[in-house]
């Protein structure tokens, strides 16, 4: 298209203008770069009183970890929450798109949004896609018909579980909830197997490490409990830190001052008649 | 070969106390030929934001007339400069829009807001945000850069303090990375200046 430089896209939606010079450049034998994932353990399970939300925070490319302390749980609405795992893109564009459908739903509707609509606006997004959206996510949240818990795949999917794992450490998690899970769990009990299950990600998965958040949702109350424990601190920092005695050599040093910000004050005096 | 490591490209943004540096490689290639010295990675948006864009140099310059433009016709629009962090979203909104057809181009975005808290971020080439506290990297030196990093930052630096560690670690980083280097271009800014050396570094 000619014109997509110009144009600013008023309508949304993606755009294919590349594909067919990068489908070329494909061809011709050069590698597409990889894209930031989150190799991931997330988790979710119901309680006695609500749903507990759980996810570790290392975001990878390739093999190179690069972001130790991410954020995979994302807000959808007040009462609702959704961890993400798969290509941090999507994940993290697709719970931005539903979460602000979900705000304009609420401004129509004057009620507070309900987990079935935000797993319907997320699966029809996800299945319209086939699955080239890679987004693997669970999703929990308390309304008025209760707490509730599901997992949508990348296909669009679903599951409604009490109890669920997602993500490259889903087999770890699961060993944990599979062993210890049980109906009517405290609230003390259950950020105890949400912890456990994390960490056993977070040790047994490559994919997996450094914290473990935590969100907490209960009828009419909310707890993001971001960085709950802190299992890998780093203990190889040098406490006074490198100083570098040599300057390095520079060729041409060249400053612009910035100009004050003007403090604008409103009113003043009234423009005579 | 990987489409990003054509040029060759070595990208790092760090934050200091109430002010942040950016700074990059020199080096133009393709691939193992060198075309051009001089190029400028960085680019300036307005006075207190700065984005460089490693990767496809087509990809990058195209994306950043893009940007240009956006950022202008917002300026139309609203009378005022944008936050990084919108600028950020605004970068990442048309990355993600070329979701399964992306530029080949990550880019490091570096900040201060109005209140002079810097910010910075990287993001892949399809718009995932990364928003750091410390540093970020790109580019084919990455992964050295990573490492060097990580061992030399300090938080809370001042500007001259700020200026030595991100040009070591640029420069030890580039060493280690045939596809970049010839010398390195580092911005720092503070709330008063914008300090914009060139460092002389190994050409071979």
């Amino acid at each position: 298209m000619s014109n997509s430089a110009i144009d600013v896209p008023s309508r949304g939606g993606f755009s294919f203008d590349l594909c067919r010079r990068n489908d070329m450049l494909a061809k011709k034998g050069v590698n597409l770069p990889s894209f930031r994932k989150t190799g991931t353990t997330i988790v979710g399970l119901i309680f006695q009183d609500g749903v507990i939300l759980g996810a570790d925070t290392r975001a990878t490319e390739g093999p190179i970890v690069c972001d130790k302390n991410c954020e995979k749980i994302h807000y959808m609405a007040p009462n609702i929450y959704c961890c993400g795992a798969g290509t941090a893109a999507d994940t993290e564009a697709v719970t931005d798109m539903v979460s602000s459908q979900l705000q304009l739903h609420r401004y129509h509707t004057g009620r507070e949004s309900r987990v079935v609509t935000a797993l319907t606006l997320l699966k029809k997004h996800l299945f319209n896609y086939q699955g080239y959206v890679q987004a693997a996510l669970v999703l929990g949240g308390v309304d008025c018909t209760g707490p509730h818990l599901h997992t949508i795949y990348p296909h669009g999917s679903t599951d409604t579980l009490p109890f669920a794992t997602m993500g490259s450490g889903s087999l770890a998690a699961m060993a944990m909830f599979e062993s210890k899970y049980k109906e009517g769990l405290t609230k003390d009990e259950g950020i105890q197997l949400v912890v456990d299950a994390i960490c056993s990600g977070i040790f047994n998965d490559l994919g997996s490490g450094s914290n473990v958040d935590v969100c907490v949702i209960t009828k009419g109350h909310k707890e993001y409990l971001r960085n709950h424990l802190l299992p890998n601190p780093r203990t190889f920092v040098n406490a006074k830190g490198y100083s570098f005695p040599k300057k390095t050599e520079v060729l041409l040093t060249k400053i612009t001052p910035l100009r004050e910000r003007v403090e604008v004050v409103e009113g003043g005096d009234a423009m005579e008649e | 070969m990987s489409i990003t490591e054509y040029n060759g490209s070595a990208l790092v943004a760090m934050v200091g106390k109430n002010c942040f540096a950016i700074a990059s490689d020199r080096r133009l290639g393709v691939q193992l030929q060198t075309i051009a010295t001089d190029f400028q990675r960085i680019s300036k948006i307005h006075d207190r934001l700065f984005i460089g864009l490693s990767g496809l140099a087509t990809d990058s310059q195209t994306l950043y007339q893009r940007l240009v433009f956006r950022h202008k016709l917002y300026q139309l629009r609203e009378e005022r400069d944008m936050k990084p962090e919108t600028f950020a979203s605004l970068v990442s909104a048309l990355l993600y829009e070329k979701r399964f057809g992306p530029y080949f181009c990550q880019p490091v975005i570096a900040g201060l807001s109005d209140e002079d808290k810097p910010f910075i971020c990287t993001m892949d080439s399809i718009g995932a945000k990364e928003l750091a506290k410390d540093f970020v990297v790109a580019g084919t030196a990455g992964e050295s850069l990573y490492g060097a990093c990580e061992a030399m930052f300090k938080p809370d630096m001042e500007p001259d303090e700020l200026f030595e560690t991100v040009s070591q670690a640029l420069l030890s980083s580039v060493d280690r990375d045939c596809l970049s280097g010839w010398g390195g271009h580092v911005y720092i800014v503070t709330p008063t200046e914008i300090k914009e050396r060139i460092l002389k570094g190994r050409m071979d």
